[in-house]
């Protein structure tokens, strides 16, 4: 079983080498799925028979010699509200339980360019709207370090299914930290790249304005590769960028020797875990050593991006999600009488509870009267909180601050407390406010025995030196090769 | 009690792209349902718009050529409302930042000119349609999405018209306008124009205005006049009564005559307005906005006007002319190769518009060409062959398009002025009505007349008429 513990490239090394075949690798890794993910249940649909044909596929490639893309024979999974061709997509929601996209989203399409193998669809909170994944339509999905706690969310399935060894590599998303948030808890690394980084062609909208797809992956040079892969612009995005990609691997080992490391205070205040706070300052410290400058600085507005954020992103939330009717397809209810009827019916059947929490706040936001004092006063804050990083990064290279002020809580503990559920996102809100990018990677674990991630923001399109920063701890450190004891540990 | 009519139109153009605002389905009219979709304009979930440019050109023309000032920075705004042929149940408008904004159009009432203006220009995209099943009972309805997605242009004007003279000028214009621009084709039978209207009354001299009542489903512009007069008394007979008019929507019912309550004011939507995420403002710089507005051609009120003074037209027949740019355009392509307006204008204006009229034809694809007109004009000048004659060379030439010496030689039509072949003729039917030759010789001068027509028949209208006229006279003896 070693072999499935490795990263994505040594995996692809080995293959490359035919050292062993991709079709070897994908079976002992569906014996493992079927050992593992009844107890984490990280999967919502599992692409067996698919990922079998693609592994031999490149397995005749690489004997008849023929070029492979830069993914060749990995494993990957991916988010249920990224959209893949002839595969389901359900968001985890019963309304789109049955919907089977006839397209591939934008960064699913470069996956197949590169020859990825794509093994399934994670579970996530409905609608990617939540922080522990709890509120999937389907499935409740368990920390691999420990099966009584939450893996964090929206993306939870998918940093689960990389921390137990379910995938070698996956796709996420995030709207206000939903990848790097549960990458922390689940001790993986998690990339939010800037916005228009990536395509959202295909990535099922929550806040369009904010969404944007991310990678979770065992290590930073493994997230160099894939987001190399996703990311670039985009016909079919307006929003996405025409930024050229760079390498991001090159030069990925430079160090941080006389850079500059922002440490804003706002985000050591109260309500901030000890454990948590803890391994963040001794990473601080190995920086230091490193050749790195700590400098304190000040992000004034942080306190307000959590009431920014339920604003704005339910505004936009209220207004994506309307095109789910019943009309055209996903669920219909059985029994309505009338056009309206069947609206609020199959509304009121097809969604979670969260999920119309949040269609309510929004539409409530954006109502005639309430627009000025909640949206366009939002959307003002909103300029503010990005102009705080804008200051900031006049003085320092990157940020470094906790990813989560908490490492993952129990199931259930929070479940009944939206406001408490929402807090959980409090460090990771501000960047995709601000538009910029993030990587959360591991650095430490709780007196529990939970992880614990820290997070680096960079100015927009620094992606490379992000990485660069983080590899540079990576590389000091061992955080993110320890393993959760899956077996002793199942309930 | 006397009041006056207040009334203000919107306007929806369905614009001529050939493809959709937001995707690359094609715009085309009347095929089967649902066969221009893809998963864009159906509203499929994690898909996202890509505007037209082309789209965006044409509303910006259109906005130029109604005197808009211009927003430098627009975007789109989502509408939210819930229909089934609404795919996304959010339309992708224009509300915070219109394109054009305080235009203002002329309107000409017999030779007088009144200014409209205008209160916004936006784009925004089309809905689909519903289909609903024939059979009565029936517990479904289809939805066609072809049209879902079409550029729309929305012209929203002050409530600055008084009576449905300026109603039907309004209307009139502003098509002439899309048309000469170029940027709708304004076929009001296909839906791609369409008008509603907002009309309220007020005793007279009073400046406030009263409640307003908005009118749609409007199919034609007969029906827009209709409805405005059929309101303007419903509100009349209410204020006389002592009673108040409800801010309401109504729809107007073309067979029976009549409008009803759609919705009052207190049910009208919630369209909760948030500017459109997924697509880019638009910024208008000074050089895209200067090609724009050399794209926009002599507008029909303008053109009409120096119709009058450049060629000495009647006003009548300069705005028949430039009711249509295609005429327009091919009369001074006439002017240009000979100098003769009045010739070309009666030509145009009576024989032109009798043949499209009578046999149905489409003015913008009429097989005659200017130069072959030109040339019969010049060729009746010459005396080749008489103007009776000439009418039947014209409708041979719109219906073949072939060049007038062609018609003229196949079917032998060239006038006679040989004065031997007329005289032989005159001979014979002199010969064969002595009576009327004894009346002529009384004095009843249209006696005269009737002998020259008899040579004209008897030579199959050709012979050269002023001959006929000059030799009989010799003749019968004066």
């Amino acid at each position: 079983m070693r072999l499935l513990e490795s990263t994505a490239l040594q995996i692809q090394e080995k293959i490359l080498s035919k050292e062993i075949r991709a079709k070897d690798v994908i079976k002992l890794f569906f014996e493992r799925m079927k050992d593992i993910e009844p107890h984490v249940q990280a999967y919502i649909t599992i692409n067996e028979e698919d990922a079998i044909k693609k592994a031999t596929e490149i397995d005749k490639k690489l004997e008849r010699n023929e070029k492979l893309g830069l993914l060749a024979g990995i494993p990957i999974a991916i988010k249920d509200n990224i959209c893949t061709k002839n595969l389901h997509t359900t968001c985890a929601s019963k309304i789109l339980k049955n919907f089977i996209p006839p397209y591939d989203a934008f960064a699913v399409k470069r996956l197949k360019e590169e020859d990825a193998i794509i093994v399934g669809k994670t579970n996530l909170d409905e609608f990617a709207m939540g922080s522990s994944t709890e509120n999937s339509s389907f499935k409740i999905t368990r920390n691999p370090w420990n099966y009584n706690y939450v893996p964090g969310g929206s993306s939870g399935g998918s940093t689960a299914a990389v921390a137990a060894d379910l995938s070698f590599m996956a796709l996420g998303s995030e709207t206000g930290g939903s990848v790097r948030q549960p990458a922390a808890l689940c001790g993986v690394v998690g990339v939010k790249p800037t916005y228009g980084r990536v395509s959202r062609y295909g990535l099922v909208a929550f806040g369009s304005s904010l969404d944007q797809i991310g990678t979770v992956t065992k290590d930073v040079r493994d997230a160099a590769v894939l987001l190399r892969v996703i990311a670039g612009h985009d016909l079919h995005d307006s929003t996405s960028a025409q930024v050229p990609v760079p390498d991001y691997s090159n030069g990925i080992d430079s160090g941080v020797d006389g850079l500059k490391i922002g440490i804003p205070k706002e985000y050591f205040a109260g309500g901030l875990n000890k454990d948590v706070d803890n391994a963040v300052k001794d990473a601080l410290k190995i920086y230091k050593q490193l050749g790195a400058k700590i400098v304190d600085i000040s992000l004034p507005h942080t306190e307000y991006a959590v009431a920014v954020y339920y604003i704005v992103a339910n505004a936009e939330a209220s207004s994506n999600l309307a095109r789910y009717d019943g009309v055209r397809y996903g669920y219909r209810t059985d029994r309505a009488s009338g056009i309206v009827d069947m609206y609020c019916r199959t509304r009121s059947e097809g969604f979670g509870n969260e999920v119309k929490r949040r269609i309510m706040l929004g539409n409530y936001a954006l109502s005639s009267g309430y627009y000025d004092a909640y949206y366009l006063k939002a959307s003002k804050v909103r300029s503010l909180i990005k102009k705080d990083f804008d200051i900031a990064f006049e003085k320092v290279d990157c940020i470094i601050c906790p990813t989560s002020p908490v490492p993952a809580f129990k199931i259930g503990e929070r479940a009944n407390n939206p406001l408490e559920m929402y807090l959980s996102d409090i460090y990771t809100i501000p960047a995709n406010l601000a538009g910029i990018p993030g990587i959360s990677i591991p650095c430490g674990f709780s007196k529990e025995g939970l992880p614990i991630g820290m997070q680096i923001l960079a100015r927009h399109f620094e992606e490379k030196k992000l990485l660069q920063i983080a590899y540079t701890f990576e590389r000091k450190t061992d955080f993110h090769l320890k393993k959760p004891a899956l077996k002793a540990s199942v309930v | 009690m006397e009041y006056e009519v207040v009334i203000g139109l919107e306007t929806h153009a369905e614009l001529a792209t050939i493809t959709k605002l937001f995707c690359g389905c094609s715009t085309q009219f009347g095929a089967e349902p649902n066969t221009q979709v893809c998963p864009v304009c159906l509203g499929m979930p994690g898909v996202l718009p890509v505007m037209n440019k082309k789209a965006f050109e044409y509303a910006l023309k259109a906005a130029v050529a109604l005197n808009c000032e211009i927003n430098r920075f627009t975007n789109f705004d989502r509408k939210s409302y819930y229909y089934p042929d609404l795919p996304k149940n959010y339309q992708i408008s224009q509300n915070y930042y219109n394109l054009g904004i305080n235009g203002c159009m002329n309107i000409d009432l017999n030779g007088n000119r009144k200014t409209i203006r205008i209160h916004n220009v936006h784009l925004e995209e089309e809905a689909g349609k519903l289909i609903h099943p024939e059979e009565t009972g029936a517990d479904y309805s289809l939805v066609d999405f072809n049209r879902a997605g079409v550029p729309l242009l929305e012209i929203v004007s002050y409530p600055d018209m008084r009576t449905v003279d300026e109603v039907d000028s309004y209307m009139q214009t502003l098509r002439k306008i899309l048309l000469y621009t170029e940027v709708s084709d304004c076929k009001m039978q296909e839906g791609s124009l369409r008008f509603e209207a907002s009309i309220s009354l007020r005793k007279k001299g009073i400046d406030k205005l009263g409640n307003r009542v908005e009118i749609k489903n409007l199919n034609s512009m007969k029906s827009v006049i209709k409805a405005i007069e059929y309101e303007a008394i419903r509100q009349s007979a209410l204020l006389d009564k002592g009673e108040t008019i409800d801010r309401e929507t109504r729809l107007w019912d073309e067979v029976n005559g009549k409008s009803a309550r759609m919705r009052s004011k207190e049910e009208s939507q919630d369209y909760r307005y948030f500017p459109e995420p997924d697509l880019l403002p638009v910024l208008i710089d000074e050089k895209w906005l200067s090609a724009i507005k050399n794209s926009i051609p002599e507008l029909p009120l303008a053109r009409k006007q120096r119709f009058v003074e450049a060629f000495k037209l009647s006003d009548y027949d300069a705005s028949i002319l430039t009711e249509e740019k295609v005429l327009a355009d091919s009369f001074e392509e006439c002017v240009k190769i000979m100098d003769r307006p009045k010739a070309f204008s009666n030509w145009i204006t009576n024989d032109l518009l009798r043949e499209v009229k009578d046999r149905k034809l489409d003015i913008n694809s009429l097989q005659i060409k200017p130069k072959q007109l030109a040339l019969l004009v010049e060729i009746v000048e010459k005396g080749t062959i008489s103007s009776t004659i000439a009418k039947e060379v014209f409708s041979e030439m719109v219906q073949t398009g072939k060049d007038p010496q062609k018609i003229i030689e196949e079917k032998g039509l060239t006038q006679i002025s040989d004065e031997g072949l007329i005289e032989a003729v005159i001979d014979k039917i002199i010969a064969s009505n002595p009576s009327v030759i004894e009346d002529y010789k009384k004095g009843k001068k249209n006696a005269l007349a009737f002998l020259v027509g008899q040579v004209m028949k008897e030579t199959k209208g050709k012979a050269n008429p002023k001959m006929v006229n000059e030799l009989l006279k010799g003749k019968v003896g004066i």
